[in-house]
C-alpha cells in the first residue's frame, strides 16, 4: 500500500522552504526607522522637528567648538588669531587651569598634593561604594580623612596623628563598654577621645611650617574646583552620622528629643541655603566667642553640613519608615535593647534602602556648592566670576568659561547618578 | 598652654585666629600677620595677577601697615570681601584693617561702630556712556537704564540724582565689576555708573575706549579710605600715621629709593629725621620700632609712588592725580605733621 | 500571678533613672533639654556679648526708614523714598511672582518632556534623556548665569534696532525682544467706560464676566449632548455651537469697546509702550523653569512607569482610544504617584528664586537681604527676617502637601 502511495505522489519535499527575506520596509533599517521614528504621522512630525533642533544646536555650536583657539596669552590676542571668524578661546582653559581647579592662591608647587588627595579619595570611597571589595579595605577608608587633611593642608604630621590616636583611643574603648550599654560606651569614647587630643594638642609645635613640601596653606588659600569637592565630600561624609541621628531621633518616642529634631529639620529644610551661606557668612561670627573667630571655610562646612543632615535625615527617615513593623518588633522580641535593635537590625536595613536617596542628596549637595561665590568664597564659579573675569586679560570671555565648569560638574554628577542607578538595580534584585 | 587638637588642627589650617576687640595690635603680632580684606578683584585698586599675588593700591596701604608693624611688607593675608559681607568680617574680627574703597559715611562712621583712619583716594560717582548715544550731560539720562554696582553707596546717589532732577531711569543693579562691565558693553543697559576712577579703568581696559565717554557730573564726595573697629584705637592710630607717613614722605620727597639712606642717620630736616625715627620717639608711641614708617615706605614707595604704580598715569588705569595731588600742589591730600 | 517580668513595685532607686526603661526617658530628656538650653544661652551669651563690645544692638527700626534706592521692577508703587519695609514687601512680591511663573512653565516642560521621553519615537526620546541628564546633572547657578548671558549678550540691544539699516528689527513689527526684556503689545479700549485707570479695570472685569458666562454656558450644551446621547446613543454635534459660544460675544464686546493694541516703539534710550517683561525676570524665570522641568520630566516619567502595563492592556481591551488611555486611564493614576514630588519641586523653585540676585532681579533675597542689608549693615536682623519669610511659604507648601496627600489617600472600603 505504501509502495503505491508513494509512487501515486509525484514529489515530496524532504526540507523545509528557507525563509524567504522579508520586503525591505520590514526589516533592516528601513524597519527601525518606520517604527520608531516615522510610526504615525504625528510621530514623523515629530522626528522631523527633533531633527530640526539638533541641527540648529550643532549649526550654532559645533563650529565655535571646533575652530577654538588653544593657545593664547590674552582675549585680545585670541581674537586677533581668529580674525572675525567663529570660534572658542579656549586658551583661557590652558592659560587658567591651575586657577579654575585649585584657586588663585594655592601654592602651584604643592599641586600634587591636592591631587594626589584626589586620586586617593577614590581608593577610600571605593570600599563604600562596591560591597564586593575585600572589607578590610574599609580600614584605608577611616584613615582617609586624616590622610587628606594632611595633603591639603599640610603643616605638622602631628596634628592629623594625634586625632589619628584620639579616634582610636575612642574607637577601643567604645569597644570595651558597648557590651554593657550603648550609651555608656559611646559616652566613654567620646570621653577618651577628647583626652586624648586635649594632651596631644600639647604636643603639637604652635609654628606653622613654612618651607618645604609639606607646609600649611591657609583655608582661604583652598578655591577652584578642589574647593566644591573638598565642601562636597566633608559635608556629605559629616552629615550622614548626623542625619542618622536626626531621623532616629524624629522617630523617637520622646517627645522634648522628637520636637527638637523635627523643628531643626523643617526649620533648615524651609530655607533657601543661600539664606543660611548669608548666616555663615555675616551672622554666625556673632554666635561665637568675642576671642575666637572661626574661619569662613569652617563656617560654611558648618551651615551645609546641617542643611544636608536634614534632607539626609529625611532620605533615612524614609528607609525606615519602609521598613515591616516585624523588624522592629523581631528587634523587641530577641530582647535586643533600642540601641542593640537599631544598630544590628534596623539601620542596616533601613540604609540600605536609603543609599540611592542619600546619594541624590550628596549629588544635589555638590551642586550647591556652587553657592558659595555668593558670598565671596572662590570655588570654581567664583574664580570665574571674580578674579578671572576681572583681570585684564580675560575681561568679556564667558561661554568658554561657564561651558567648563558646566561640563566638570556634569561629568562628576552624570557618574554619581549613573553609580546610583546601577545601584538601586543592584539592591532590587537583592530584595526579590 | 591647653588647646585640643581640633583647635591646634584648625589653629595650624589657619580655620581659627584669636582675636580680641581691644587689643587687636598684640593679637596681630602674635599671628605675626595682619589680615587685611579687600575687593573680591577691581584692576588697580586690589586684585590677583596670575600667581595669585594681590596687587594695587588698597594693597599698597595693607602691606605699608604690615611693614610698620612687622618690618616685612608681605606678612598680610588679604581676605576677599564683597560689598555684603565687608563690615561684617571687620566687625566679627575676621580682618583687622578694611581697605576696601569704601565711602567714610555718618553713618558707617557712628551707625556701624567703625572708624576710619583717613583718606586715600577722593572720589566721586560719575557715569559712562557709548558716544553714539550723544548724550553730553547726565541731565539728558531721562528714561536711561542705568547698571550700577549693588552693595555701594552708588545706588542711593542714584535714587536722589534723579530725584532731584526729576527725571525716571532704570536701575539694573549687578553684583560685580566685570559684569556690569559685560552688560554695558552688550548693551543692556545705556549708561554705567560707579565711581569715577572705577569708570576710567573700566574704559581703559575697553577695546575702543574712544567710543565712550564720561560724562562731566559727578554727583557725590566719595572719600575713599581704610577703616578699623570704633575703639580699636591703639591699632587704629598705627593704620592712621601709616597712610600720614606716606603721605608726609611724597610731601617732603621720601621715596622708596632714598628712604634706606636718609633713615640711616639724622639729617638736616628734623620733619624727615622725627618721620624715618632718626630723632624722637614716635615709633616707640605707637608702640613699633622706630623704623616703623621707613619700612612702610620701602614696603611699596610713599604715596605717590603707590599712586603712580597702580593707577597713575601710566597704568593701563590712567587716572590723573586730580584731587588726589599733594595739597602744595593745589588737591586734597594733606597730612597732619609728625611732630 | 506575677510574671518575672513585672517591675519592682512602689520603691524607687535613682538608678532605676537609668536603668529602668520607664524612667530612662525622662533622664534623657532632661539630659537633652540642658545641653540644649545650654548651647542656645551659651550662643545668645556670646551674640550679647559680641554685640555689647561693639556698641550695637538688634533693632528694626531700620524697617521704617526710607530705603533710599530705587527697584527695576515693581508690583506695588514703590519710590526711592519708600521705607525699607516696603522695600522688602516688593521683593516678597517678586519672588512670588516667578515662583508661581516658573511652577507653572516648569509643569509644562516637565510634563511634556516626561511624556516625550517614554514616547515611541527614539530620537525624541532620546533627545528628551539627553535634556533631563544634561539639566539635572548641572549646578542651577551656572544654569542662570548661562541663560542670562544668552539673554544679554545674544539678544538684540535696543540700540541695534535704531537708525536706517538696523541689525535687528521688531518681531512681525508687534514684539521687540531686546537684551533688556521682551516688549508685546498692550491691549487698550479706546471706547471703554470712562477715560481714567479705573474705567480700563471695569473694561476687563467685563471681559472676564463674559469669559466666565461663556464656560458655563459651553458646559450646559456639553452637558445637553451627553445627557442626549445616553438617551439616544446620538451624540449631537457641539463643536460649532461652543466656538460660537465662547467667540461671539467676546469680538462683539471688543468691537463696541473699540480694542486696539499699544505697540512698543523705540522712543529715547528704550522701548516705550506696550507690555514690558524685563530681562532678569525672564532669565530667572526661564532657568528655574527648565532646571526644575528636568527633575519634574522624572517625576512624570516614573509616575506613568509606576502604574502598572496591566492598565493599559485593560482600557485597550474596552476599546478605548491610545490618546484617551493616557489621559483617562494612565495619568488619573500616575497623578497619584507624581503630585506630592511635585509640590517639593515647587518648593524647590520658591527657595532656588532667592538666586535671582546673580541677574539682578528685584527678589526678596536682593532688596532685604541684599540692598538694604548693605545699606543699613543690620545683618543678622535682615537675615533673620529673610529665613522667616522663606519658613512661612515652605510651612504653607508643606501644608498644601499634607492636605493633599491625606485627600487622595486610598479609600478602603
Amino acid at each position: 500500500m505504501t509502495n503505491n502511495h508513494d509512487r501515486s505522489i509525484a514529489f515530496v519535499r524532504t526540507e523545509d522552504v528557507p525563509a524567504a527575506p522579508p520586503p525591505p520596509n520590514a526589516a533592516g533599517p528601513t524597519k527601525w526607522l518606520k517604527d520608531n521614528l516615522f510610526a504615525t504621522i504625528p510621530n514623523s512630525i515629530l522626528t522631523i522637528v527633533a531633527l530640526l533642533v539638533i541641527y540648529l544646536i550643532l549649526q550654532g555650536t559645533l563650529p565655535w567648538l571646533l575652530n577654538g583657539v588653544w593657545v593664547s596669552p590674552s582675549l585680545s590676542v585670541c581674537r586677533d588669531i581668529l580674525d572675525g571668524a567663529t570660534g572658542a578661546c579656549f586658551a583661557v582653559l590652558t592659560e587658567r587651569w591651575n586657577q579654575l581647579l585649585f584657586g588663585f592662591q594655592y601654592p602651584a608647587d604643592l599641586y600634587w598634593r591636592p591631587g594626589l588627595a584626589f586620586i586617593l579619595l577614590f581608593f577610600a570611597a571605593a570600599p563604600v561604594l562596591f560591597f564586593d571589595l575585600p572589607r578590610k579595605l574599609l580600614i584605608f577608608t577611616a584613615l582617609y580623612p586624616f590622610i587628606a587633611f594632611y595633603l591639603i593642608w599640610g603643616g605638622s604630621i602631628l596634628t592629623p596623628i594625634v586625632a589619628l590616636v584620639g579616634v582610636v583611643a575612642g574607637a577601643a574603648v567604645y569597644q570595651r563598654y558597648v557590651k554593657g550599654s550603648f550609651a555608656l560606651g559611646f559616652f566613654a569614647g567620646i570621653v577618651a577621645a577628647l583626652i586624648v587630643w586635649n594632651l596631644g594638642g600639647l604636643i603639637i609645635p604652635d609654628e606653622e611650617i613654612t618651607e618645604g613640601a609639606m607646609r600649611s596653606v591657609a583655608s582661604r588659600d583652598l578655591g577652584g574646583f578642589m574647593l566644591n569637592m573638598m565642601l562636597g565630600v566633608t559635608c556629605v561624609s559629616l552629615s550622614v552620622p548626623l542625619g542618622i541621628a536626626l531621623a532616629l531621633g524624629r522617630q523617637s518616642s520622646m517627645p522634648l528629643i522628637k520636637y527638637i529634631c523635627v523643628i531643626f529639620i523643617e526649620f533648615i529644610r524651609g530655607v533657601p541655603l543661600i539664606t543660611l551661606l548669608f548666616v555663615a557668612s555675616v551672622m554666625l561670627s556673632y554666635f561665637f566667642p568675642p576671642e575666637a573667630t572661626v574661619d569662613l571655610f569652617l563656617r560654611v562646612v558648618i551651615m551645609i553640613t546641617m542643611f544636608s543632615a536634614a534632607y539626609i535625615a529625611e532620605v533615612i527617615r524614609g528607609g525606615l519608615a519602609a521598613l515591616p513593623k516585624g523588624q522592629y518588633e523581631a528587634g523587641d522580641s530577641l530582647g535586643l535593647d533600642y540601641a542593640q535593635s537599631m544598630r544590628l537590625i534596623i539601620l542596616p536595613q533601613a540604609l540600605k534602602i536609603s543609599i540611592p536617596g542619600i546619594v541624590n542628596v550628596a549629588v544635589g549637595l555638590f551642586k550647591d556648592t556652587t553657592l558659595v561665590s555668593v558670598i565671596s568664597m572662590f570655588d570654581l564659579v567664583g574664580m570665574i566670576r571674580g578674579p578671572i573675569l576681572a583681570s585684564t586679560d580675560w575681561q568679556g570671555i564667558y561661554w568658554e568659561l561657564f561651558g567648563f565648569a558646566a561640563l566638570l560638574f556634569f561629568v562628576v554628577c552624570y557618574g554619581i547618578s549613573q553609580y546610583s542607578q546601577w545601584l538601586e538595580r543592584r539592591l532590587a534584585t537583592d530584595h526579590r | 598652654m591647653n588647646k585640643t587638637v581640633f583647635f591646634g588642627a584648625v589653629a595650624v589650617a589657619g580655620l581659627a585666629a584669636s582675636m580680641g576687640s581691644a587689643a587687636t595690635l598684640d593679637d596681630i603680632k602674635e599671628r605675626g600677620s595682619l589680615n587685611c580684606g579687600v575687593t573680591t578683584g577691581l584692576v588697580g585698586f586690589a586684585s590677583p595677577d596670575a600667581n595669585g599675588v594681590w596687587t594695587g593700591f588698597d594693597v599698597g596701604v595693607c602691606r605699608a601697615v604690615a611693614a610698620a608693624i612687622f618690618g616685612d611688607p608681605t606678612a598680610v593675608e588679604f581676605v576677599p570681601t564683597t560689598g555684603k559681607t565687608r563690615f561684617t568680617s571687620l566687625a566679627s574680627g575676621e580682618i583687622d584693617l578694611l581697605a576696601r574703597n569704601t565711602t567714610w559715611t555718618f553713618s558707617r562712621d557712628v551707625d556701624l561702630k567703625f572708624d576710619f583712619v583717613g583718606v586715600n583716594y577722593y572720589d566721586g560717582q560719575g557715569f559712562m556712556v557709548p558716544k553714539e548715544l550723544g548724550v553730553s550731560s547726565a541731565k539728558d539720562l531721562d528714561g536711561a537704564t542705568v547698571c550700577i554696582q549693588t552693595g555701594t553707596t552708588t545706588e542711593l546717589n542714584l535714587a536722589d540724582f534723579f530725584r532731584t532732577n526729576n527725571i525716571s531711569y532704570e536701575p539694573v543693579p549687578i553684583e560685580t565689576n566685570a559684569e556690569a562691565q559685560q552688560q554695558y558693553l552688550a548693551g543692556a543697559c545705556d549708561v554705567y555708573t560707579t565711581d569715577a576712577s572705577g569708570l576710567a579703568a573700566t574704559r581703559a581696559s575697553f577695546e575702543n575706549p574712544a567710543d565712550h565717554v564720561l560724562l562731566p557730573e559727578i554727583i557725590s564726595k566719595e572719600p575713599l579710605g581704610p577703616l578699623v573697629r570704633h575703639g580699636d584705637n591703639d591699632f587704629g592710630d598705627i593704620a592712621r600715621w601709616t597712610l600720614n607717613a606716606l603721605i608726609t614722605a611724597e610731601e617732603l620727597g621720601v621715596t622708596s629709593a632714598n628712604v634706606e639712606e636718609l633713615g640711616a642717620a639724622a639729617g638736616n630736616n628734623p620733619e624727615i629725621n622725627r618721620l624715618l625715627g632718626t630723632e624722637g620717639e614716635l615709633g616707640a608711641m605707637l608702640g613699633l620700632e622706630a623704623d616703623w614708617a621707613k619700612n612702610a615706605i620701602a614696603a611699596g614707595g610713599n604715596y605717590g609712588e603707590l599712586f603712580e604704580k597702580n593707577i597713575g598715569e601710566n597704568t593701563p588705569i590712567g587716572l590723573a592725580r586730580g584731587l588726589n595731588a599733594q595739597w602744595t600742589d593745589g588737591g586734597l591730600i594733606y597730612s597732619p605733621p609728625f611732630r | 500571678m506575677t510574671s518575672i517580668t513585672d517591675p519592682p513595685q512602689g520603691s524607687f532607686r535613682p538608678s532605676m533613672l537609668i536603668n529602668d526603661t520607664r524612667y530612662r526617658s525622662y533622664t534623657f530628656q532632661a539630659i537633652a533639654f540642658i545641653v540644649l538650653a545650654a548651647s542656645i544661652g551659651y550662643l545668645l551669651d556670646n551674640l550679647f556679648e559680641n554685640l555689647a563690645a561693639q556698641g550695637l544692638e538688634i533693632s528694626f527700626g531700620f524697617l521704617a526708614a526710607p530705603a533710599g534706592y530705587d527697584i527695576n521692577q515693581t508690583l506695588i508703587e514703590y519710590t526711592s523714598q519708600s521705607s525699607n519695609l516696603r522695600a522688602a514687601v516688593v521683593g516678597i512680591l517678586n519672588t512670588l511672582l516667578v515662583a508661581v511663573l516658573a511652577c507653572v512653565t516648569a509643569t509644562v516642560f516637565g510634563v511634556l518632556a516626561g511624556v516625550l521621553r517614554l514616547s515611541n519615537n527614539w530620537l525624541v526620546a532620546k533627545l528628551m534623556a539627553i535634556y533631563v541628564e544634561i539639566f539635572r546633572n548641572i549646578p542651577v547657578l551656572i544654569w542662570i548665569l548661562i541663560i542670562y548671558g544668552i539673554m544679554t549678550i545674544v539678544l538684540a540691544a535696543p540700540r541695534d534696532f535704531r537708525g536706517d539699516d538696523p541689525a535687528a528689527s521688531m518681531f512681525l513689527g508687534l514684539a521687540a525682544f531686546t537684551n533688556r526684556g521682551v516688549y508685546i503689545p498692550l491691549p487698550q479700549f479706546t471706547r471703554g467706560f470712562g477715560a481714567a485707570e479705573l474705567g480700563a479695570i471695569w473694561d476687563w472685569l467685563l471681559v472676564i464676566a463674559l469669559l466666565i458666562g461663556s464656560l458655563i454656558a459651553t458646559r450646559f450644551v456639553t452637558a445637553r449632548a451627553t445627557r442626549i446621547q445616553e438617551a439616544t446613543g446620538i451624540r449631537p454635534k457641539t463643536l460649532m455651537t461652543n466656538l460660537a459660544i465662547w467667540f461671539a460675544p467676546l469680538i462683539l464686546t471688543f468691537l463696541i469697546l473699540g480694542l486696539t493694541f499699544e505697540i512698543p516703539a523705540l522712543r529715547g534710550f528704550n522701548f516705550a509702550g506696550g507690555i514690558k517683561i524685563g530681562a532678569p525676570l525672564i532669565a530667572i524665570w526661564f532657568a528655574l523653569s527648565i532646571y526644575t522641568g528636568a527633575f519634574i520630566a522624572e517625576n512624570v516619567r516614573a509616575g506613568i512607569q509606576a502604574v502598572s502595563k496591566g492598565q493599559t492592556e485593560a482600557a485597550a481591551a474596552l476599546g478605548i482610544r491610545p490618546g484617551r488611555i493616557m489621559s483617562l486611564v494612565i495619568l488619573p493614576q500616575a497623578l497619584r504617584v507624581i503630585i506630592p514630588p511635585l509640590i517639593s519641586n515647587y518648593l524647590n523653585i520658591t527657595k532656588n528664586s532667592s538666586l535671582a540676585i546673580l541677574v539682578g532681579y528685584a527678589d526678596v533675597t536682593a532688596t532685604l537681604g541684599g540692598i538694604t542689608l548693605n545699606q543699613t549693615g543690620r545683618a543678622i536682623e535682615c537675615v533673620l527676617l529673610l529665613m522667616l519669610f522663606y519658613l512661612l511659604i515652605s510651612l504653607l507648601i508643606s501644608a498644601v502637601i499634607n492636605v493633599y496627600n491625606n485627600a487622595i489617600k486610598l479609600k478602603e472600603r
